[in-house]
């Protein structure tokens, strides 16, 4: 990962925050996880400005993912699970007693691994599914369709196949048909959990455009393995470790910085390719 | 740093569990007084009022706290509920029923006796089951002996040989599965009694319990060998043994205890087989310990005949009989579930 | 130039004992075939006759009648299997009518509503259930439910009666193909369960996380991403429990008043099984009426195996949809 270093000229210097973005923003306080007796996670706080774009970066087991899975409250799906500390959006609790969980998803949406469009949806269907799971109402669904696909950066492609299964398209068009799915419900932020892993280097680069268009409008948080592409997308980057104990965040700072001058040792030698 | 301790806030709260109890009591006081004061009556009342106000109070907490969708999803929850609740009722009812009825029927003579001195509708203290406990121990043994071989090796046949007929032989097998036992009984008349043997006897019995049991035994087999690491195979061919060395050294011990549960439960399969027994063993009443020759009773068909006969005394000999035939069956399931619970290698 | 490489040929000449062994391990596995192709025409011998004689009246007549000379001969014979064709049937799609929804409700209760430790003792239960012997539901069931269902079926034909299949004329209860379907029902719902259990146990994990990322309550999950992938497996589920229903001797027996006249009104307590019409007449038939028996067996299982069949291919079909 030597190449990294020369990413940081073309990085993007960090935007004012909250210009044109939805909400104001979200923000971890001393987030802890734990997996039964495994403490997974340790004391994170983390800030997130409206329109920014936060690259989570670090080596695997690290506890990246299961923090971006703390934020919309997927973590409590695995049995075990436990978490401290707390969420706020828009300077409320998520985790709040008397929140409703599905209200939380709806406006921190999330893009997985590997993408997943329903198997029995259409192509246009598979978009607006958010709508219908969670039975909201909206004035024109062509609209929000071809909003949502154009946004995605997908429009071009399946304008004429809106009928066809979702299963049809390429795996880097399935994953932009995912965010376009993320998109029809209006979140304020965008979850992406290593959302280019499964995917050829094109289709990453067009995923990495719809991000940066994506963060004009709203706050994104992308958890990434590749530093180039965190480089390449994000405003900030905050640097996580694991060792032997449970995860914590060593650090975050503009992007710029974190490849060009970390302040600590560590980060320094996992974003310059020495481990990890 | 503080210590700083895991919780868990999407569970329920102690507060949550308060109010979801007194909602619970409070719709089962409706339910009841709504049951005394309309003309509305009997256990489906109960339950029907019970689960259709529960669904709707939760639905419409769950409205006023968090909307529509939260509200469908908690009166879904109490519907599926009740569909659990509704699959548990009639086990439990035949459990108490068997045990409650056939517990009166239950004296140390019945485990001593036949019915060759006594007819169904005598005092129970004459007569007894012992005739039927052995002629079912007899017949699903010999069934053992016959379908266990036939049952494994068409399990070898679809996991190690894997030749052309797989497909196939497995579509039969799930075929074979489906066969109505009186079919099973009526084949076992139309093949050997009519032509061959010309008298009822307990082997007749048994064959067509094979027949029934086969599937079973091969299906079971099946997945256990299917558990087996290819490695082993592997291993085993790599050491130079013979296809048929690996599998009767390496493959078969490794998988025995799932092997002796696929035997157990297809025993428990066709142990309470009733239809067959009452075209193909006669069903005598005295303890005949040759399974080729002579009428043969077992416990179906000794429950079978005090049911039809149906006086009390004999309806209550039937209970009796049921609930010995019961026992039998959940001790062999119990043995299975046991054996098939530990791994399946050593 | 080169020529294109050919590939060799690999040729293993297995070892003698290795050969027997798969011989004998072939044989064992064709067991099936040869068991299932002899029950067909043993019982295609037997009932050739009657199956000539009746022609396609065997499927569609009611009557069950045959009356002998002196020296038995047979004079005059009628069989048809139509009434207990059609109670057969009856019964069967009352039970999975019963059943489906109740195992659907368990299944889904089992996959995602349970605790871990409710799930284990209910998976334990349903299954021990599977092993209850069908005798014990059919007295059970004579003797318990059936009072409670006659109740039911009164209600029913007291609101709904207006629905001809509900109609009761004349105004008896007792034995009808709705008590044997119930007492069926009860039967095969640990069959239905246990395969949509399976099914909607596979149903992949990713998309019902994306669900849930949506925005999705439980029940709207469900309704997006697992029934339609266990929709097949379901529908293959209850072809299963409607084959074993279809099949069922002695526990139909004791709940079922068999009458030889077609009844589409399930609620009336006039049913036919073609199992149980076996047991029923087996005991004092003729050597000719066995013959019909034999028939009747005959046509009972094709009947059962096609069933069957379609649950496979359907089931098996979901396997692949997957993904």
């Amino acid at each position: 990962m030597t190449s990294s270093l020369s990413d940081v000229a073309n990085a993007a210097t960090p935007r004012v925050p909250g210009s044109r973005a939805l909400g104001t923003g979200l923000e971890a306080r001393g987030i802890h996880a734990w997996f039964g007796k495994h403490h997974a996670l340790a004391d994170v706080s983390l800030d997130f400005a409206p329109g920014t774009v936060t690259a989570l970066i670090g080596p695997s087991g690290c506890g990246k993912s299961t923090f971006i899975r703390t934020l919309n409250r997927m973590h409590e799906f695995i049995p075990s699970a436990a978490m401290a500390g707390e969420v706020l959006l828009d300077g409320k609790d998520v985790y709040a007693p008397g929140v409703d969980v599905t209200k939380i998803r709806l406006q921190i949406g999330m893009v997985f691994q590997k993408p997943n469009p329903f198997p029995s949806m259409t192509i246009g269907e598979n978009v607006l599914s958010g709508l219908k799971l969670a039975q909201l109402k909206t004035e024109n669904k062509d609209d929000l369709l071809e909003e949502c696909l154009e946004r995605a950066g997908l429009w071009k492609e399946v304008k004429d196949r809106l009928g066809a299964h979702g299963g049809s398209l390429s795996g880097g068009q399935q994953q932009r048909l995912c965010i376009a799915r993320a998109l029809a419900v209006k979140p304020q932020v965008l979850l992406m959990d290593e959302p280019c892993s499964a995917l050829d280097p094109g289709s990453t680069l067009r995923i990495e455009e719809t991000i940066r268009q994506l963060s004009e409008t709203m706050t994104i948080v992308i958890v990434t393995h590749n530093m180039q592409q965190a480089a390449r997308v994000s405003d900030y980057t905050a640097f996580f470790l694991s060792d032997g104990g449970p995860g914590h965040m060593i650090e975050v700072a503009p992007t710029t910085e974190i490849f060009s001058r970390p302040k600590d040792k560590r980060t320094e030698d996992y974003v310059t390719g020495r481990f990890g | 740093m503080s210590e700083v301790k895991p919780t868990a806030p999407w569970k329920a709260s102690k507060r949550d569990r308060i109010r979801d109890g007194l909602i619970f009591l409070a719709t089962a006081l409706f339910t009841f007084l709504a049951v005394q004061a309309t003309p509305l009556k009997g256990k489906l009342a109960y339950f029907v009022l019970f689960f259709i106000s529960y669904a709707i109070a939760t639905g419409v907490l769950s409205f006023l706290k968090y909307g529509y969708m939260s509200a469908k999803d908690s009166a879904v929850k109490v519907i599926i509920a009740a569909g659990g609740i509704l699959t548990v009722i009639p086990i439990a009812s035949i459990l108490a029923t068997i045990i409650q009825k056939g517990y009166k029927g239950i004296k140390p003579n019945i485990f001593t006796q036949d019915m060759s001195l006594a007819t169904s509708t005598d005092p129970l203290t004459n007569g007894g089951l012992l005739h039927a406990i052995i002629g079912t121990l007899l017949l699903v043994l010999v069934a053992l002996i016959l379908s266990v071989p036939i049952g494994i090796l068409t399990a070898l046949y679809l996991t190690e040989i894997k030749g052309r007929f797989t497909k196939p032989i497995r579509f039969l097998v799930q075929a074979m599965s489906g066969v109505p036992s009186i079919v099973a009984g009526l084949f076992v008349l139309s093949a050997v009694i009519y032509p061959i043997t010309k008298a009822n006897s307990g082997f007749m019995g048994s064959l067509a319990l094979t027949i029934l049991m086969i599937p079973t035994v091969a299906r079971t087999s099946e997945e256990v060998l299917n558990l087996i690491p290819q490695d082993l195979r592997e291993a085993g061919t790599a050491l130079g043994g013979t296809q048929w060395r690996t599998v009767a050294m390496i493959v078969l011990p490794a998988a025995k205890s799932g092997l002796i549960t696929a035997m157990i439960l297809g025993v428990a399969r066709i142990a309470g087989e009733t239809a067959p027994l009452l075209l193909l063993t006669g069903g005598g009443d005295r303890v005949n310990g040759n399974p080729f020759n002579d009428p043969m009773g077992s416990l179906p068909f000794y429950i079978w005949k005090s049911f039809s006969a149906g006086s009390e005394e004999a309806i209550t000999r039937a209970w009796a009989g049921l609930l010995v035939l019961v026992l039998l069956v959940l001790i062999l399931f119990t043995t299975a579930r046991f054996l098939s619970t530990r791994k399946v290698t050593r | 130039m080169t020529t294109a490489p050919v590939p060799r040929e690999i040729t293993t000449q297995p070892r003698r004992s290795d050969r027997v062994f798969r011989r004998i391990v072939t044989a064992g596995g064709l067991s099936s075939l040869l068991i299932l192709g002899l029950i067909t025409s043993f019982l295609g011998y037997r009932g050739f006759e009657i199956f000539r004689s009746e022609g396609l009246s065997f499927i569609t007549g009611a009557d069950w009648t045959v009356s002998y000379d002196e020296s038995n001969n047979v004079v005059d014979s009628n069989f048809g299997l139509g009434a207990m064709l059609v109670g057969t049937i009856l019964s069967a799609l009352v039970a999975v009518v019963i059943a489906l929804p109740i195992s659907v409700a368990m299944s889904l209760f089992l996959n995602f509503y349970a605790p871990g430790w409710l799930k284990k003792i209910l998976v334990t239960v349903i299954d021990m259930m599977a092993a209850f012997p069908s005798i014990l539901f059919g007295i059970w069931g004579f003797l318990v439910l059936m009072p409670s269902v006659e109740y039911w079926a009164k209600l029913i034909n007291k609101y709904l009666g207006w629905i001809p299949i509900f109609e009761v004329n004349p105004y008896v209860f007792t034995r009808s193909p709705f008590v044997a379907g119930v007492v069926l029902a009860i039967m095969i719902i640990p069959i239905i369960t246990s395969v949509s259990r399976e099914v909607f146990s596979q149903a992949p994990l990713d998309r019902i996380q994306a669900a849930y990322a949506l925005g999705a309550t439980r029940w709207a999950m469900i309704k997006a991403v697992v029934i339609p992938h266990g929709r097949s497996g379901v529908i293959g589920g209850a072809m299963l429990g409607l084959g074993r229903a279809m099949g069922e001797t002695v526990a139909v027996y004791t709940v079922l008043n068999i009458v030889f006249q077609i009844n589409w009104h399930v609620l009336l307590g006039a049913g036919g099984n073609v199992a149980s019409l076996i047991v029923l007449r087996f005991g004092e038939a003729t050597p000719y009426e066995i013959k019909a028996l034999m028939a009747a067996g005959l046509v009972l299982f094709a009947l059962t195996l096609v069933v069957n069949a379609l649950a496979d291919v359907i089931i098996k079909r979901t396997g692949k949809s997957g993904r």
